[in-house]
């Protein structure tokens, strides 16, 4: 029995009148790689951005290491500096260079030595193979560069869980295959990784656990080969069929 | 021709006799101007972020409550200076003080009220750049800092207003070059700066023209050297369009990765064993590669001992 990092528990949330995640139910063990597929807008993102608390669910619970976040007054920026996240659209730091940008969340969140953050951050870059562009500012990077330097801002951190929001949807598809690569290294590594993707061959071949979401709700969920070439629910078939026609 | 010709005398003599009541108005003027202006973004800062502290409807009430009670005092502060003339402003303070206190609390420096006027009218313009400023960042940027765990105000001072400040720029500069002319004003309270050095010197030589035309010149030559070193700042803060890789080999990855290494690491160039072990491996590669070449050239000589062999074969065959 592995421990449990994450558990969401009767997770909902609504914008206004419209809800947009429905008693959400599930678990994120050590180790795990969990693929969360499903149609645009049926709150795959919206979920991984509540686990982060970057949106405030309406009711349930997230319990982080057993404890529920939701409950506890404050804090928000301690839970979230253990709780990794990369952006569809990289966010990184505009106004630093690519080794800043992996410098300053050690130093000031976590309050380590600068001299101790920069080797965590040069032994990350090296990871994705950025420590030659230490020096660039994201401006100067391409789409894959930038993302695989989100990567390493986030890893720098060590967290227990990393979230990842479509993190090849807004490349080039030759940019694709390097954050890919990337990121099935650190599934081989063993880090415990959340994927909301598009990447089907992604969910099949990397991931342990694939969630199927459709309309706000968990509509299956199993193992990739229950997914992918078992599926018990109509729509479910529906959803694969129509992504591996394209 | 000849009238220009004239002008020109007039202003030469005009500089003959007050050139120090000019220079001395020009250095009140850029002081007044410089110290207001920087005051006056710092009140700009400060009403920018307050305004933009975010709150959601699960904060506490009295958090909710003060966060819009800010806002609410913000805003009238900016209506009422954004919406009434500076000269007013001036009179308003400067007499309006010993108005209330009965002649009990008076401006007994000029400088002080001066100062006061022009920054509180600046602030209230600076209050709504930078509130634009902070917005016209990308929200993402937020995120990405919320997202490995900073503060609202590490955020901010980290990430959001760094950048906000390079967007604002223009409007900083705008707003120094408007003081700079509009400081003109407070001859009304009797603050000796530039223009009243013009009033000053025509009342006493009743030469107007030549010496609005002095003036002329002055305020354009100031305003034309601030924007001049606000361009150059804003390039200062874009920084260089180009990078440097850092290489693969060994020492220019020193030089490039560590820029302040610190003492005693390996990359200290000022502890003499780091650098004598770099040298020392620097030496070893070189003995390496000459070592190859050594190695590359008797293997050629081999080739071309071979090259001979059929040869000698061929003797032998016959």
């Amino acid at each position: 029995m592995r421990d449990a990092i994450l558990q969401v528990n009767h997770l909902s949330k609504s914008f206004g009148t419209h809800q947009v995640l429905r008693d959400i139910d599930f678990t994120v063990s050590a180790g795990d790689v969990t693929s969360i597929i499903g149609a645009s807008g049926s709150g795959k993102s919206t979920l991984l951005r509540c686990i982060n608390l970057l949106e405030i669910p309406t009711s349930g619970e997230i319990l982080f290491h057993g404890e529920n976040i939701l409950s506890r007054k404050g804090g928000a920026a301690k839970y979230r500096s253990k709780v990794g996240m990369v952006f569809q659209s990289f966010n990184l730091f505009n106004n630093m260079t690519v080794l800043e940008n992996c410098i300053v969340g050690q130093t000031k969140v976590l309050k380590k030595g600068r001299e101790e953050s920069r080797e965590q951050a040069m032994k990350f870059l090296t990871k994705v193979g950025m420590a030659p562009f230490i020096n660039a500012k994201p401006r100067q990077l391409s789409g894959g560069q930038k993302q695989r330097v989100a990567i390493a801002r986030a890893l720098a951190m060590e967290p227990a869980v990393l979230l990842f929001d479509e993190p090849t949807s807004a490349l080039d598809p030759e940019m694709v295959g390097e954050v890919l690569s990337v990121m099935r290294d650190l599934a081989g590594e063993g880090l415990t990784m959340l994927v909301v993707t598009h990447e089907m061959a992604f969910a099949r071949d990397v991931s342990n656990h694939v969630v199927f979401m459709r309309d706000g709700v968990i509509w299956e969920e199993g193992g990739p080969q229950e997914i992918f070439v078992s599926p018990r629910k109509e729509e479910t078939r529906e959803f694969l069929s129509r992504f591996m026609e394209r | 021709m000849d009238k220009l010709a004239q002008l020109g005398q007039d202003i030469a003599a005009l500089w003959a006799r007050s050139g120090s009541q000019y220079l001395h108005g020009v250095a009140n003027t850029l002081i007044l101007a410089v110290v207001a202006t920087a005051i006056g973004c710092l009140i700009g800062f400060i009403c920018g972020i307050l305004q933009t502290i975010p709150y959601t409807s699960r904060d506490p009430l009295w958090k909710r409550f003060l966060l819009k009670l800010i806002r609410v005092i913000i805003r009238i502060y900016v209506e009422v200076f954004r919406g009434t003339p500076m000269i007013l402003q001036a009179v308003f303070i400067f007499y309006g003080l010993p108005y209330f206190t009965n002649n009990a609390m008076q401006f007994t420096n000029i400088w002080v009220a001066a100062i006061l006027v022009v920054s509180i009218n600046t602030g209230s313009y600076m209050a709504e750049s930078v509130r634009g400023g902070i917005i016209s960042v990308d929200p993402g940027q937020t995120e990405g800092a919320m997202a490995i765990g900073m503060t609202h105000v590490q955020t901010m001072v980290h990430v959001i207003l760094p950048q906000a400040i390079r967007n604002i720029m223009p409007q900083i500069g705008n707003n120094f070059i408007i003081n700079i002319k509009d400081t003109s004003i407070m001859f009304i309270i009797g603050f000796t700066e530039f223009f009243a050095a013009h009033k000053g010197v025509a009342g006493a030589t009743y030469k107007y023209f030549p010496s609005a035309a002095i003036e002329m010149i002055g305020y354009l030559c100031m305003t034309l050297a601030a924007s001049f070193l606000l361009r150059w700042m804003e390039k200062k803060m874009d920084g260089s369009d180009s990078y440097e890789l850092v290489q693969d080999d060994s020492l220019t990855m020193t030089a490039g990765t560590y820029n302040h290494p610190g003492r005693g690491t390996p990359f200290d160039e000022r502890n003499p064993e780091a650098v004598k072990s770099m040298l020392r491996e620097e030496l070893r590669r070189q003995a390496e590669r000459d070592e190859a070449i050594r190695q590359g050239q008797l293997a050629e000589q081999r080739r071309e001992g071979g090259i001979h062999t059929p040869n000698t074969d061929r003797k032998e065959g016959k």
